[in-house]
């Protein structure tokens, strides 16, 4: 397994031999390579398909910027489309492979699509497939989706885990380059607490990639002993392989750190953390990102941006080609040359765009200045390069230079927008920075190795003395600045055939001058219209580019034409990461009630009500489904005793001098002269006057009172009570605690409750009738000695108690109260038979209480006190709230007793057309009555109250049923409630 | 964003919830003779203002203070934080 790449030097450690696979073909690279380097190591220059022409590409780039050699990773479940294989660490048993490509790499089918791509310019989508209309969603757009595209997902569940972080730190360094180490150093010799980050996994930045000097040592030597000393001290934090990818309100950031992605075996260990990083103060030192210059079928394999090309050959020991030719407009693209020729690569020719005197001569080598490369020939890879005077030169590799663009990306996360800098012919950071940012090296524009050292200490010593830190006495560190005049120059215009700006979403020169020709010219409707920069790299090494070739279109400067907005995140993050540990059930983890250990092993079959799970019925062998095992619950209650745990409940404690005054103003009905051991049911509106929740409170001694409300709305309850107290009643005496979860409650009914109940209470406490008449409640203790509450309360109409008592005995109470139970044959019944019963007796619940209903809808108008004040009283009275013929609830039995209801029916008199002009309401509750034998249902119709015996159709469009309905009370079973005060 | 509480100190506003307008605070007398008006315009209108707002946070995750936070919307500066009992009293909610 030769790497005929490879060259000596460099970081990697040769005696580390790391096998891999890249479309099944076994390779070998070594520790410390990319899984790039190691491919062009091994001399494999197509690396994959471009999204929409399937053309050919290779590897373009050295970091996170790389447009073209997106790759899957691993296998199955564990695979992971579109990875940068620039970024991607190569580790033993690694397995790669290209995407974007039916049948091989080599021989895609697909790649007849360049011969259509006259058809497939910018904006083809609102063009070439307009006609005919109906062939959009069913032929063209399943074809071009088919057609373009990237990696495929496993479809399966992602096997690896996710964490979640937070850090705190006086300094964040956003960067670990020469500029982020000398911060780093600085900020980290005065004792301030320290985060440095890098999206690299060596720290040092371009020091790795470049062959200059640092205080008289190599660059990436100074890196690593800088890395050392900063290892050492307690209040560093290095982290490698992070990337700080957002900027946020008030010093946050969002960094995503890989933790196990370049590890063969992650068992145990969390693949990816994201963190959130509260900083005090930053420095960004993010560098700065090479820009390619846009000439004809410059995008085969081969075409490599120059500071990459330096970088596999110093940092990788590996030449991308063996034959390099250069093309540039600034210095930078000379020293590629210099250096890989001292590697002994051979070079064939240098092509700068300027009229300069060469800045060096190599042997051999062909120099041309203000001369442009116009072509290059070799379908899977470059084998010459023409240029304008027409000559042809040999080149397996062409590095490329068109000037640095700073990473200016998290400058912009809040308002700031990036200034043109005509000296470096590049963006650099503008004003409005995120508050504690300041920005050091080459991501401000300071290119150069001093000159950025300098800036990264300064820049970090004057961050400290802000936090009030005294800096160390150190200098920043002693190098010479390269040379590094440019020419901004963008792309040839000679030459034939297209010429490409975003690689990865194949947007060339051609379709920004289609987009300035059809008007789309400023630059949100350029990217917008070509899709330019919308690709995963965001157009890090096109959107420059492609703007300047926009503001020559326009005669404008580039500075006027502006940029397009950077938003987070920097490079992509997986949604894996955004989930952490907040997947499938984790997402939303259940609360389970007291006596849902003893549910289940009761046969509970359970339903989720909001985060709570509930015992729905209690199934007995034998029977057949559902409805029996709820029908015999209900006639079981109702014929004995039943035990349901209504824990979830919200339950409020309020207490205080003024806590009546307090229920008073909350509750829509009056609760100022509720007695000591009394409970009242309760409504409370919202302030627009609609009915909001609605439960009971019991006044259990003077100043205390314990208040329910719905399940749903416990959360929410208690918020709207602290705002009343905070903000509109600051003064009133009166404090609140939830205690949902303090207290196990369960509700005993049926006409045996007493009985039961009175083996349990402790003597002397006397719950007969006469003692403890319906809507008692009292503090007490049961089962000899433990604390609990009662209150003579009755959801299902039957004689029926609520005893609560603290929720560590709420298991030992479900238990104590079946075993007490036995001898009157009580059964436990669900939340299906705790509707069915409140159907039947005429209670409102969630459907009727859904945030469109008020009171007087309710039937419970009369409750509403106008003499006082009370949340939502004044607007409850607005005239369209209380129109004549305003809905009401009522009762439907369906005039065929054998029919069954459907809630969500809409009511339609006999004779009427069913359509919306028509409608008279609606079904809001349905259950079959056991107790009556037929189905019955709630709803809400127009003058319900006054029409008492009148048929009208139920009418269900969607299930396409319709049933005649007899409108009734709401009260189906016992009307008058004599079973309940028995 | 941090929210600067001012019994605990510096918070995550993930910690809060958001509210709206503190306006909320000023909840009109129901017996003014324009009680109905003045309450349309107390629940429904809403300046929506270009720089600092005075918004209600409600600290659910912590000591279930309600909070005035004077919020610049244009750059998410925070410039005061207030308990809402004070600023209630203030402006002359009582009992």
């Amino acid at each position: 397994m030769s790497q005929p790449h490879r060259i000596n030097g460099g970081l990697t450690d040769r005696t580390q031999a790391l096998h891999f696979t890249f479309n099944g073909k076994a390779m070998q690279g070594y520790a410390g390579d990319t899984l790039a380097s190691a491919l062009l190591a091994n001399g494999q220059r197509l690396v994959g398909r471009s999204f929409k022409y399937h053309r050919p590409r290779g590897i373009f780039s050295a970091g996170s910027e790389e447009p073209n050699a997106l790759v899957e990773l691993r296998r199955d479940a564990h695979c992971e489309p579109n990875t940068r294989a620039t970024v991607a660490e190569l580790f033993d048993g690694l397995e790669a492979r290209s995407q974007n490509h039916r049948g091989s790499l080599e021989f895609d089918l697909m790649a007849a699509t360049d011969l259509l791509s006259p058809f497939l310019s910018a904006g083809f989508y609102y063009k070439t497939f307009m006609w005919p209309k109906a062939f959009w969603e069913k032929f063209y757009e399943p074809i071009i989706r088919a057609s373009a595209g990237l990696g495929r997902l496993s479809g399966q569940s992602d096997p690896d885990f996710y964490d979640k972080g937070f850090l705190h730190c006086d300094l964040l360094v956003i960067g670990a380059g020469p500029a982020g180490l000398a911060a780093a150093l600085a900020a980290g010799r005065s004792g301030a607490r320290v985060v440095l980050a890098d999206e690299d996994f060596v720290l040092g930045g371009r020091l790795n990639a470049e062959t200059m000097q640092i205080g008289g040592q190599m660059g990436s030597a100074w890196a690593a002993a800088a890395g050392g000393e900063l290892a050492a001290m307690g209040n560093v934090r290095l982290m490698p392989r992070t990337t700080v990818y957002g900027a946020y309100d008030h010093g946050i950031f969002g960094a995503l750190e890989r933790r196990t992605d370049h590890l063969a075996d992650t068992t145990g260990a969390p693949r990816q953390i994201l963190w959130r990083v509260y900083a005090r103060r930053s420095i960004l030192a993010a560098g700065a990102t090479e820009r390619p210059i846009a000439f004809a079928n410059n995008d085969r394999p081969g075409v490599m941006l120059a500071g990459a090309v330096r970088t596999y050959a110093n940092r990788f020991g590996v030449t991308p080609g063996r034959r390099v030719a250069v093309f540039t407009n600034n210095d930078d693209g000379w020293r590629t040359a210099t250096d890989l020729a001292g590697k002994g690569v051979e070079i064939t020719a240098i092509i700068d765009t300027r009229k300069i005197r060469p800045l060096a001569s190599i042997p051999g080598v062909v120099i041309m200045t203000g001369a442009h490369v116009t072509g290059t020939a070799g379908r899977k890879g470059i084998k010459a390069i023409t240029l304008n005077t027409g000559q042809r030169i040999p080149a397996d590799c062409l590095a490329v230079s068109g000037g640095w663009n700073p990473n200016v990306h998290l400058t912009c996360h809040q308002r700031g927008r990036p200034v043109w800098d005509n000296d470096i012919s590049a963006f650099v950071p503008g004003g409005d920075l995120p508050p504690g940012m300041t920005v050091a090296g080459a991501a401000n524009g300071t290119l150069t190795l001093a000159a950025a050292l300098k800036e990264g200490h300064a820049t970090a010593n004057a961050a400290l003395k802000s936090l009030g830190f005294t800096p160390s006495r150190s200098q920043a560190p002693v190098a010479e600045d390269e040379p590094r005049t440019l020419e901004a120059f963008w792309h040839v215009r000679a030459g034939r055939g297209r010429a490409w700006l975003d690689f990865q979403n194949d947007v060339t020169v051609k379709d920004v001058k289609l987009a300035h020709q059809e008007g789309f010219r400023s630059v949100e409707h350029l990217k917008r219209y070509t899709t330019l920069g919308m690709a995963t790299d965001q157009g890090r090494t096109a959107n420059i580019p492609a703007l300047a070739i926009m503001a020559e279109c326009t005669g404008k400067t580039i500075a006027e034409t502006g940029t397009t907005i950077f938003r987070p995140p920097y490079t992509p993050v997986p949604i894996g990461a955004l989930a952490g540990r907040a997947r499938g059930k984790d997402f939303r983890p259940y609360r389970l009630t007291p006596s849902h250990k003893w549910a289940s092993e009761n046969g509970a079959t359970f339903v989720e009500t909001g985060n709570w799970l509930r015992a729905q019925w209690f199934a007995r062998p034998g029977e057949k489904g559902w409805r029996d095992s709820v029908d015999r619950e209900v006639r079981m209650t109702r014929a004995s005793v039943g035990i349901c745990d209504v824990t979830t409940l919200g339950k409020i404690d309020i207490q205080g001098r003024d806590a009546a005054e307090f229920l008073n103003r909350i509750y829509a009905n009056g609760f100022a002269k509720l007695a000591v051991g009394k409970v009242r049911y309760g409504l409370m509106l919202r302030e627009d006057g609609i009915a909001y929740d609605d439960g009971t409170t019991a006044h259990l001694a003077e100043n205390h009172y314990v208040m329910t409300t719905t399940t749903a709305n416990a959360v929410l309850v208690f918020r709207r009570l602290e705002f009343a107290r905070q903000c509109l009643w600051p003064d009133l005496d009166v404090h609140l605690i939830s205690a949902t979860d303090g207290w196990a409650q369960f509700a005993v009914a049926g006409p045996n409750a007493r009985a039961l109940l009175a083996k349990l209470v402790d003597a002397p406490f006397d719950i007969s009738n006469e003692a403890f008449p319906f809507m008692a409640c009292a503090s007490l203790s049961v089962c000899g000695g433990t604390p609990a509450r009662l209150f003579r309360i009755s959801f299902s109409g039957e004689l029926a108690y609520e005893i609560a008592v603290p929720a560590r005995f709420g298991d030992a109470m479900i238990r104590a109260l079946m075993a007490a139970g036995k001898e009157f044959d009580a059964i436990p019944y669900g939340t299906e038979a705790l509707g069915v019963m409140r159907i039947e007796k005429g209670h409102a619940a969630g459907n009727e209480l859904n945030g469109q209903t008020t009171a007087l809808n309710l039937g419970l108008g009369r409750m509403v006190s106008k003499k006082k004040d009370c949340i939502g009283n004044v607007l409850s009275e607005r005239a369209e709230l209380n129109r004549p013929d305003a809905v009401r609830l009522v009762g439907f039995k369906p005039v065929d007793r054998a029919e069954s209801l459907a809630a969500g029916a809409h009511f339609i008199n006999r004779g009427d057309p069913a359509d919306m002009d028509h409608d008279q309401g609606w079904m809001s509750s349905v259950a079959f009555s056991p107790m009556l034998g037929h189905s019955i249902g709630l709803g809400f119709i127009s003058r319900g109250h006054e029409r008492m015996g009148e048929i009208v159709r139920a009418v269900d469009p969607i299930r396409k049923r319709e049933v005649e309905v007899e409108i009734t009370s709401p009260h189906f079973f016992d009307p008058e409630g004599e079973r309940l005060r028995v | 964003m941090i929210i600067n509480h001012p019994l605990l100190g510096p918070r995550d506003a993930a910690e809060f919830v958001y509210l709206g307008d503190a306006s909320l605070i000023d909840r009109p007398d129901w017996q003014d003779p324009l009680a109905a008006e003045k309450f349309h315009d107390y629940l429904y209108l809403r300046d929506n203002p270009v720089g600092n707002h005075r918004e209600l946070w409600y600290h659910e995750q912590g000591d279930r203070s309600w909070l005035v936070v004077t919020r610049n919307t244009l750059t998410h500066e925070i410039i005061k934080v207030e308990l809402a009992t004070d600023v209630a009293r203030k402006r002359g909610r009582s009992r």
